[in-house]
């Protein structure tokens, strides 16, 4: 009887670890700041296929990964519109992804995108991670996601990652502009203050 | 009211953390009889939700991070209450909603008032994000659903959402400590 318990036991343990493991698995290269990040060539809702190296104008960009359906990315999206404004014509476009995979969650088609896209007048590329491979390997978990890269020589080095402000779900409550801060940093050639934050968000449906 | 409330938290600051639970739910219930708020969803900043976090008894504490609109979530919320039943005084079970202010009385209200759980859920209401996730788990992306088990100094973070038999199972295993 204990013996039973002790292999109950040891075999529930096993079934953690590999739990576990998968998901380490799943997210072990994932970006870290200082990390390059590699290029990619997603299809954007015009029909288009976009990659950063298109942008030969720009210093880094302001990846965004966010999707049509989760309510922080809602409650974002007019945020995202204004770094878009503000940096684009400095050298760090936004380029938003949705990672959602269509049949896992309903609403996040290309369609769907476009929809939204033309309904709050997106002025960025807005490109759909359709293998579900470029999310794991930036190590975005959930939307809203911001990875700002930099261009230094020939490769693109993560300089942030994180949330888009201090108060996700509330705008009024804004205190520190995180990635504003960090690219108007970059810009001046100063170092990054905060370049690692967390927020609430939608998990990401793979 | 919110003033009344304040108050009251301010006061309860001085209370022994081990207490502060206790207060917490009777501060909610006491609003909620006073008021009338019968369908009120208790609301908190983190600093003085962050007791139950660390309550120093020798019960299983499990606190679930949800919200209305997150499908998995939803998806995952029948197995805790299923469990509920079944462990009733045995754990502590609360579920900790982030849905946006916005969503609280059109979304969050109905749902915790159609299924009868006013008795489980809190509000959180702290936009200071960056702040209090890694103090809830330093390893927590923000994401959700995500779930917190602990009893004693035994604590356990999971951001994934739960099976019935996953859940029971972990569950279990803190029962067993």
């Amino acid at each position: 009887m204990k013996t039973l318990k002790i292999l109950a036991v040891l075999a529930f343990l096993i079934i953690i670890s590999a739990f576990a493991a998968i998901n380490f698995h799943l997210f072990q290269d994932e970006y870290q700041v200082g990390d390059v990040a590699a290029d990619f060539s997603l299809k954007n809702i015009d029909g288009e296929m976009v990659s950063l190296a298109d942008r030969t104008d720009a210093k880094g960009f302001i990846v965004v990964f966010t999707c049509n359906t989760c309510p922080f990315a809602q409650a974002n999206e007019k945020r995202i519109l204004a770094l878009d404004a503000k940096f684009d014509t400095k050298g760090y476009p936004v380029i938003a992804i949705n990672p959602n995979d269509p049949e896992v969650k309903a609403g996040e088609s290309l369609a769907a995108m476009q929809a939204i896209a033309k309904e709050h007048g997106y002025t960025f590329p807005y490109l759909a991670d359709d293998h579900q491979e470029v999310f794991p390997e930036f190590g975005a978990k959930k939307t809203p996601t911001v990875f700002v890269l930099q261009k230094q020589n020939d490769e693109l080095i993560v300089k942030y990652k994180g949330a888009i402000d201090d108060s996700a779900r509330d705008e009024s409550a804004v205190d520190k502009r995180f990635v504003e801060d960090a690219v108007e940093a970059l810009l001046a050639g100063k170092t990054i203050k905060t370049n690692n934050t967390k927020a609430i968000g939608c998990a990401i449906k793979a | 009211m919110p003033v009344l409330a304040f108050a009251i938290s301010c006061k309860n600051a001085r209370q022994e953390s081990k207490d502060d639970i206790v207060i917490l739910k009777e501060e909610a219930k006491f609003r909620q009889e006073v008021y009338s708020f019968k369908d009120s969803v208790p609301t908190y900043d983190f600093d003085h939700l962050a007791p139950l976090f660390d309550q120093d008894d020798d019960k299983v504490h499990v606190i679930n991070f949800w919200a209305t609109w997150c499908e998995p979530c939803l998806d995952e919320m029948p197995n805790f209450l299923k469990l509920n039943e079944i462990y009733q005084d045995d754990w502590d079970l609360t579920l900790v909603s982030l849905d946006l202010r916005n969503q609280v009385n059109s979304r969050l209200k109905p749902f915790v008032e159609s299924r009868n759980i006013e008795d489980l859920v809190i509000w959180l209401d702290d936009p200071k994000e960056n702040e209090w996730i890694p103090k809830v788990d330093k390893n927590w992306s923000g994401a959700l659903p995500a779930t917190l088990i602990y009893r004693g100094d035994s604590r356990r973070f999971y951001e994934e959402a739960f099976s019935y038999e996953k859940l029971k199972e972990e569950v279990e295993y803190f029962m067993s400590l």
